[in-house]
């Protein structure tokens, strides 16, 4: 994991500044909103030609994932006050995966301090490299940077597609975002998506879960 | 206007991980909300690599970066780690250029 972690750190670092970003904004991207695909979606989104306010809003849409791990981890990790405050940060797939099946709270509180702590500091140490990397190319286009982004993003998607309805799902929404594009204003039709899978959500009520 | 929406990223985003800690479940654990949440990375990751690949301005084009999107799929489907994939999505795409 530590391994994969420090790729995507190098390859977000490397995306970020290829976007536009400045090396202290991929930083702080990566220190204060510590959500892998939260910050690829901002950085995303200005690269296409958005608005940065459009960026933060799809970061944010991304981030709702990790309230609802918070609402699993919250019994397991039985946490108050200042803890509940500094652990919210690390609150993100790898530290409730590693932690979600253990079965104290004292077990639990480990495994998530450890991960988190641990993909938190490769994470940022893995930013900056790649940030400094992509710097010292200079002009993305000429090594095909740009295609990097939307590499990236395919790379993310991937593993979400196991079933025939989220590959459903994933066409449409990318068929609504390019119908979109000539009519609104760069980083909008991102947000418009976001309206398929909130059709998508209601309409498969009753729907048996498909193998996850 | 960047740092602005970097804060405003960083602020909702830790909100939102400090919620689900701090709410009680029965307020979001419902089946509408956990499918909707299943399906909105999805949706906009999907809309992520259409807009990224196939826009420019308000015109859809194809380009080099659609061949790197294909090398990207071919690299995806052989399972190459994340970087190969992102890295060889830019070579193909740097390649076309060149042609």
């Amino acid at each position: 994991m530590g391994v994969a972690t420090g790729a995507y750190g190098v390859g977000f670092g490397a995306v970020s500044v290829a976007a536009g970003l400045s090396v202290a904004q991929t930083c702080a991207l990566s220190l204060l909103v510590f959500t892998g695909a939260s910050q690829f979606a901002l950085v995303g989104v200005v690269a296409a030609g958005g608005a940065p306010l459009s960026g933060a809003l799809t970061a944010l849409l991304l981030g709702t994932r990790n309230t609802l791990y918070g609402l699993r981890m919250a019994p397991l990790l039985a946490w108050t006050g200042w803890r509940r405050a500094l652990g919210a940060q690390v609150l993100i797939d790898e530290s409730t995966a590693m932690s979600v099946t253990r079965d104290s709270v004292p077990a639990a509180r480990l495994a998530f301090t450890w991960t988190g702590g641990a993909v938190f500091v490769l994470w940022n140490l893995a930013t900056v490299g790649g940030a400094l990397a992509g710097n010292a190319l200079g002009d993305p286009r000429t090594y095909g940077l740009d295609a990097a982004v939307g590499a990236a993003f395919l790379a993310l998607l991937w593993p979400r597609l196991h079933t025939g309805w989220h590959r459903w799902v994933g066409a449409l929404a990318a068929a609504v975002a390019l119908g979109v594009v000539p009519l609104v204003p760069a980083g909008v039709p991102v947000l418009a998506a976001a309206g398929v899978a909130l059709v998508a959500g209601a309409l498969s009520r009753g729907r048996p879960e498909e193998g996850r | 206007m960047m740092w602005a929406a970097v804060l405003v990223a960083a602020v909702g985003c830790y909100l939102l991980k400090l919620g689900g800690l701090s709410v009680p479940p029965r307020v979001l654990e419902r089946p509408l909300v956990e499918r909707i949440a299943d399906l909105i990375p999805v949706a906009l990751l999907s809309a992520l690599v259409a807009v990224q690949v196939v826009a420019r301005g308000h015109d859809l084009v194809l380009d080099a970066r659609a061949a790197g999107l294909a090398a990207a799929v071919v690299l995806l489907v052989v399972r190459a780690p994340f970087l190969v994939v992102v890295f060889g999505a830019a070579l193909v795409a740097a390649l076309v250029r060149m042609l």
